[in-house]
This record gives structure tokens, C-alpha cells and sequence, in this order.
């Protein structure tokens, strides 16, 4: 009786032996694993980021003949969770790349388990990282001080001369005023006040007045979705005449629903895929971000309005463009093509994307130029290209 | 600081101070009457303006969800209870009360939830959607648990804010939500001051309505038996004032308060599905200046709020909130050495 246990379990387990041995044979496909936030406080952009990487998938389904494996998982607007995310998408669904996610921090969790466990990362959020430590991320998304030095430079064309500034008391606030610190003296301009206020405010009158009886030519504002409306209601009400920037962070549809009239004619950097159709036929992204807007709109039925979406997409191609290279060299799913995939990431020579053109090198987190940032101005709830 | 800016800073501090006042007679009136601090308050102020948001849009607002899922519980709530005593015969008037009466709203909002409705009827039926909410939590939370102590009950109803919350990003999602203004108009006071009509809706409703609490406390029975409720649980019990009934009563007016509330801010602040808790927050503080049980007291406590928030932000933007709270120090240690504590948490019933 015992022997024909151990027999048939023997058998059992060599079959389930082979039948391993020949789906991973089989199923030799690409696999790419995106984590983000599905639900939580910032699934307003962890949803769309989800959609641009369905329609990213079906726009380029196969690299090389090779089908590619999309596997998504929610973070819950939690950094913890990206990580275990991340740990789960490598050790158990073994994935080539990692992608993801909403939050910066949660992005940051996830790069530090690639690091670990040797897999390359395409962030899809400016993520905050020394590119010597971590070897293994990049990130799609452009750089918060390249924008700005686009505001500052549009600032110095219409003859502004003092700014005041009014941003988030935390990080995004800080970001967007150092960035504005650093490029503003070059162009002659002076920033005049540094004004705060937490997300969850009612009402800025106190710090927009402080700023208007300093009389600045005009105003920056470093705020991100529908709290960044407040500086603007509040700059309007006091019957502020002089301009109003904004940055990328208002860049969403929400943002436009709230802030009404009173965002008429505000100024703000964002990349080039938000009026895709209004850019000249030679830019250099436009053909690929109206591709973009027709896959977007044939899988998920709807068109695109946001920013977030299209960093999908061009994280899937900036992977696309690697795998294809690293093919060459290794197997996927094995440790030397993640290797190769990276070394192929980081050799990226102007991929052509709807945010900008991607070139990487190896020591730099970020691989977008000048071409990754249009000035766009809000006329009557539409963004225009203010060229 | 010039005059002009320090006059609209107290404008702009009036017209805070006095949502805080509505919100913190709502306070005083439960807490006085329940011994409940309401935690949940501000998110049903929160869920109206965004009610009124969703109306806007054309859509069908979530919160009928909110209320008929509450209702629902309530109803089974007190049916369990009726079958415990073993008084079934009740159970019809039970489903009348608790299932049928807050349906009714219900089934307003989804019939007035399109465009080409006027926003006077919108506002008056999302009022009428969120005045259920608080009766239906008290009935479901509250009552079981009535006799137990006031930090049970605070506990309790800090919980219950957490739940309110969490379900509101559930419904109304994380973006926040602005109506337009109830009034155009502008008022210009002298050169450079202009006062919005919206503000003096807002101040004109606290007073108002400040006026009709005076009214109702003073020359009504139902006024009468809420102020013994407060004064004397057991002895109001004693001359027949059913503590349950008049607890109810208070939860249904603060919730028409929130409602109101959540009409006047709309417009002029931006709403979220948590904003209603900072509101809270403050009103709290204008409460217990007036030492929870005072109304003339709270009212002049969240004038004064609004207006050290408004000067609080013009000094120091990021460190506003710091200076409203810790206005609470100094009053807290003023009334404890003014107050002499006679019968702290006296639990009568116990006994």
C-alpha cells in the first residue's frame, strides 16, 4: 500500500513537473508588471494610468513576434503595498520590467525592490532618486525644474519682472518654489513672497491678499488638482490684473471644472500630448500622441483628457524599444535579459513618445528634453497651445 | 496692514466665523441633549454641498445610496428590537417610521436629479436628502449605547466620522466639487472694500437662524423639552419627556443645520468628501468655548474663530490652523479656573 503511495505521488509530482517545464517553455512571452492606484486617494490618477497601459497594450500587443504579458495590480494609494506589489509581480508572476505608480512615494518603494531583486523599473511619476544608488529606475515623466524654467522663460517674454508664489505647504509646494528659486534670478525676475496653504484649505483671501498688496507683476502658483483652483478664485475675487501661472500638477479636468472663470487665460506647462492636435505638423511627437488619443479611445471607449494616461503609453514604448534590443542578447524571464533590458533602457537614443523624445543614459533618471514641454493657456475650459 | 486689507480679512472672517456657528449650535444641541460629541457633523454638511454638486451636473447623487442603505439598518434595528420585546404589532408603524418617511427625500432627489429643475428645488430637496442621516445613524449607533459614558459615546462617534468619510470617497470620489454662487450681487462699500451678496447670505443665515433656535427654545414645547433633556435626563423623564424621542429631535434639527450649512459653503469653498471634518474641528473649538453647553457663548466663540483663522492666514498661511487650535489652550485653562466642577459625569441612571 505504501509503495503504491509514494508511486503514485512520484508520478503525480513528475507530471506536474513536466507540465511546469512546458508552460514555461510555452509561455516564454514578455511579461510586464504594473502596480498603481486603483483605489485610495489617488486612484484619480491611478485609473487613468491603468487605462493608457490597456490602450499602450493594444496598440503594441507583440515586440519581435513576441506577445507581451500585461499583469496589473492595485497599490491602494499605498507605499507599503507597491512594494509587496512589486515583490509579488517578480518573485511570483516573474516579470522583465517593472512599471508604476501614482504616488512618488510608492514609486520610490517599488524602484528599491527592483533594486533588490535586479529588475528595471520605468517609473511613470518624477520620482526622487540618486541615480548612482539605484541603477535599475528611470522614469518616463519630466522633470519638475524643466517645466518651471518654461514658465520662468514665458514670465521673461511678457515682461513680468516680480513674481509672487503661493503653493501646497508640503512637498509638491517646495518642489515647484525651488525649481522657480533657481531659474527665476537668471531671467531677472524677482519672486516676492513665498505664501503656503495645506490642500484641505477653505479659502486663501489672507495669503492672496498679502501677495496683491505687494502689487508683484505676476503670480505663480504651486498647487496640484482641484485645491490648486484655490489661488486662482481667490486672485480673481481680489480682482488681481496682472498674470497667473500655474505648472503641470493642474493640468486635469477637475482642476478646469472648479477653478471656472476665474483660470481664464492662465498659463501652464504640460507635455505636448494635451493639444496634440493643435501642435504644428512637424512637431516631432504629434503623430504618435493622435495614435495614442485612437488606441485610447478604441479601448476604453472614451476619449483622453488627462496627462497620466499617456505616461503609460510611453513607458510601454520606451520598453518596447529595449526589449527588442535586449532580445538580441538573452531569453526573456531569465536574469541575463533583465539585465539586458536594462542596459537597453539606459541606451534609449530618441524614442519618440507622446510626452516628449527619450533618450537615456546610464547615471540619469530622467530622459526627456525641451521638447518634452509645451505652454498651454486655459481659454474658456480648453487648453490651447500658447506657442 | 492697511484698513482696507483688515476689513476684508473680517469680512472674510465673519463669513467663516458664522458657518462655524451654525455647525457649533449643532454641536452644543446634541452634545447638550445626548451628551454625543456629533464627530459626523461636518461630513453631513460635506455630503450635502456635494449633493447639490452632483444636482448641478445632472447627475443622480450618491448619497440616496447613503440614505436608503441607512434606512434600511434603521428599520431592521428597531424591528429587531420590537420582536425582543415581543411587541410585533408595532413592527408596521416601525417600517412607516424608519423605512417609508426616509425614502420619501429619497426618491425626491432621483426625481428632481436632472437639468432644467430650478436650483431652488435642488437645494431645498438635497436638505431635505441629508436631514435623514443623522436621526438614522443616532437610531442605529447611538441609541443602544445611550446610557454609556461620554467618552464611549465621543469614541463612538469619531468612529462613526471615519465610516461617513471613507464612504464618502466611495460615492463622491477624491475630487472636490463647487456649486455656483446662490447671488451675484456685490455690495461696494467704500473704494477697493466690496462685500459679496454670498457673505451676507451667510452672515444673515447664521443670525437668522440663531434667532429661530432662540424662538424655538423659548416659546415651543418641543423647544422646552429639549432644553429639560438637557438640563436633567432622569427628570425630564420623570415629568414624561421621552429622552429617545427628544434625542432624535436634536439629531433631526443638527442635521438640518449641516444641510444648511453645506447649501452656503458650496459656493464659496471648494468641497471634498473629508472637507467636513476640519469644519467640524473648528466648530468644536467655538463650542467648547462656550463650554458645550453655552449658545451665546459658542456664537461669539466662532466669530472669533473665523476671524483669528482670517488674520491667522494673512500672517502666516502655512501655520493657520496651528494658531485656531491652540486658541483652545488658553480657553481651557480659563474656564477650568472659572468653572467650579459640581457633577462631573453623575450617572443617575446608573443608580
Amino acid at each position: 500500500m505504501k509503495s503504491l503511495m509514494q508511486t503514485l505521488t512520484r508520478g503525480a509530482l513528475a507530471a506536474a513537473l513536466t507540465a511546469c517545464g512546458v508552460a514555461s517553455a510555452l509561455a516564454a512571452d514578455l511579461k510586464v508588471g504594473l502596480s498603481v492606484s486603483l483605489s485610495g486617494p489617488n486612484s484619480s490618477l491611478g485609473v487613468p494610468y491603468a487605462k493608457g497601459m490597456q490602450a499602450a497594450l493594444a496598440y503594441k500587443p507583440e515586440i519581435n513576434g513576441r506577445k507581451v504579458q500585461l499583469i496589473v495590480l492595485d497599490d491602494g494609494s499605498d507605499p507599503t503595498t507597491a512594494g509587496r506589489n512589486a515583490r509579488k509581480l517578480i518573485e511570483e508572476e516573474k516579470v522583465d520590467v517593472l512599471m508604476g505608480t501614482s504616488g512618488v512615494p510608492a514609486a520610490i518603494a517599488m524602484a528599491q525592490v527592483g533594486k533588490e531583486a535586479k529588475t528595471p523599473m520605468i517609473g511613470l511619476t518624477p520620482i526622487l532618486l540618486d541615480p548612482n544608488e539605484n541603477p535599475w529606475v528611470m522614469t518616463v515623466a519630466q522633470p519638475t525644474q524643466l517645466m518651471i524654467d518654461a514658465v520662468v522663460e514665458r514670465m521673461k517674454r511678457n515682461n513680468v519682472k516680480t513674481v509672487g508664489y503661493i503653493g501646497f505647504s508640503d512637498a509638491w509646494g517646495d518642489l515647484v518654489y525651488d525649481a522657480l528659486i533657481k531659474a527665476a534670478p537668471a531671467a531677472g525676475i524677482k519672486v516676492v513672497s513665498n505664501e503656503r496653504y495645506a490642500r484641505a484649505d477653505a479659502s486663501v483671501t489672507g495669503q492672496v491678499l498679502k501677495i496683491v498688496a505687494l502689487r508683484p507683476d505676476a503670480v505663480m502658483t504651486g498647487g496640484a488638482g482641484t485645491p490648486g483652483a484655490l489661488p486662482f478664485l481667490a486672485l480673481a475675487e481680489r480682482g488681481f490684473k496682472g498674470g497667473v501661472y500655474g505648472q503641470h500638477g493642474l493640468i486635469n479636468p477637475d482642476f478646469v471644472r472648479v477653478v471656472g472663470a476665474a483660470g481664464q487665460n492662465a498659463l501652464m506647462p504640460t507635455g505636448p500630448v494635451i493639444v496634440a492636435e493643435q501642435l504644428p505638423d512637424g512637431y516631432p511627437t504629434k503623430k504618435i500622441a493622435m495614435d495614442f488619443r485612437a488606441a485610447f479611445q478604441k479601448v476604453n471607449n472614451a476619449p483622453t483628457s488627462d496627462a497620466f494616461s499617456a505616461y503609460s503609453f510611453d513607458g510601454w514604448l520606451v520598453f518596447a524599444d529595449a526589449a527588442s534590443r535586449a532580445m538580441k542578447k538573452a531569453e526573456p524571464g531569465t536574469p541575463e535579459f533583465r539585465v539586458a533590458l536594462r542596459d537597453a533602457i539606459f541606451s534609449t537614443k530618441e524614442v519618440v513618445g507622446t510626452h516628449g523624445v527619450y533618450t537615456f543614459k546610464p547615471g540619469s533618471l530622467y530622459g526627456v528634453d525641451e521638447r518634452a514641454r509645451v505652454i498651454v493657456k486655459l481659454d474658456n475650459g480648453q487648453w490651447k497651445l500658447a506657442p | 496692514m492697511t484698513w482696507d486689507v483688515a476689513l476684508i480679512l473680517v469680512t472674510d472672517g465673519l463669513a467663516n466665523g458664522a458657518v462655524y456657528l451654525l455647525a457649533g449650535l449643532g454641536l452644543v444641541l446634541i452634545f447638550s441633549v445626548t451628551r454625543v460629541v456629533f464627530v459626523p457633523f461636518g461630513d453631513i454638511a460635506a455630503f450635502t454641498a456635494l449633493t447639490l454638486a452632483a444636482f448641478e451636473t445632472g447627475r443622480v447623487p450618491p448619497t440616496i445610496g447613503l440614505v436608503a442603505t441607512l434606512a434600511l439598518l434603521a428599520m431592521a434595528t428597531e424591528i429587531g428590537s420590537l420582536l425582543r420585546r415581543r411587541e410585533a404589532a408595532r413592527i408596521p408603524k416601525a417600517v412607516l417610521m424608519w423605512g417609508v418617511l426616509p425614502a420619501l427625500p429619497c426618491l425626491l432627489a432621483w426625481m428632481v436629479a436632472r437639468p432644467g429643475i430650478p436650483v431652488a428645488v435642488h437645494i431645498a430637496v438635497a436638505v431635505l436628502l441629508v436631514v435623514p442621516i443623522a436621526p438614522l445613524l443616532a437610531r442605529v449607533v447611538f441609541q443602544p449605547i445611550a446610557d454609556a459614558s461620554v467618552l464611549v459615546l465621543l469614541i463612538v462617534s469619531l468612529a462613526l466620522h471615519f465610516l461617513l468619510s471613507g464612504l464618502g470617497l466611495l460615492f463622491f470620489g477624491p475630487e472636490g466639487s463647487r456649486t455656483t454662487p446662490l447671488t451675484d450681487a456685490m455690495f461696494t462699500l467704500s473704494d477697493g472694500f466690496t462685500v459679496s451678496g454670498q457673505v451676507v447670505l451667510m452672515v444673515g443665515a447664521a443670525i437668522v437662524l440663531s434667532g429661530l433656535f432662540f424662538l424655538v427654545f423659548e416659546r415651543t414645547v418641543a423647544g422646552k423639552a429639549l432644553r429639560a433633556t438637557a438640563v436633567n435626563r432622569v427628570g425630564a423623564r420623570l415629568v414624561g419627556i421621552r429622552p429617545v424621542r427628544t434625542a432624535l429631535l436634536a439629531y433631526g434639527c443638527a442635521s438640518l443645520l449641516a444641510g444648511l450649512i453645506g447649501v452656503l459653503i458650496a459656493p464659496v469653498t471648494t468641497m471634498y468628501y473629508d472637507s467636513g471634518f476640519i469644519i467640524g474641528l473648528k466648530a468644536f473649538v467655538a463650542a467648547i468655548i462656550g463650554g458645550l453647553v453655552s449658545y451665546p457663548m459658542t456664537a461669539v466663540g466662532a466669530l472669533a474663530v473665523g476671524v483669528v483663522e482670517s488674520f491667522a492666514s494673512f500672517w502666516s498661511g502655512a501655520l493657520k490652523d496651528v494658531i485656531v487650535f491652540s486658541l483652545l489652550i488658553p480657553v481651557l485653562m480659563l474656564r477650568s479656573f472659572m468653572v467650579t466642577h459640581a457633577e462631573e459625569e453623575e450617572d443617575e441612571v446608573d443608580q
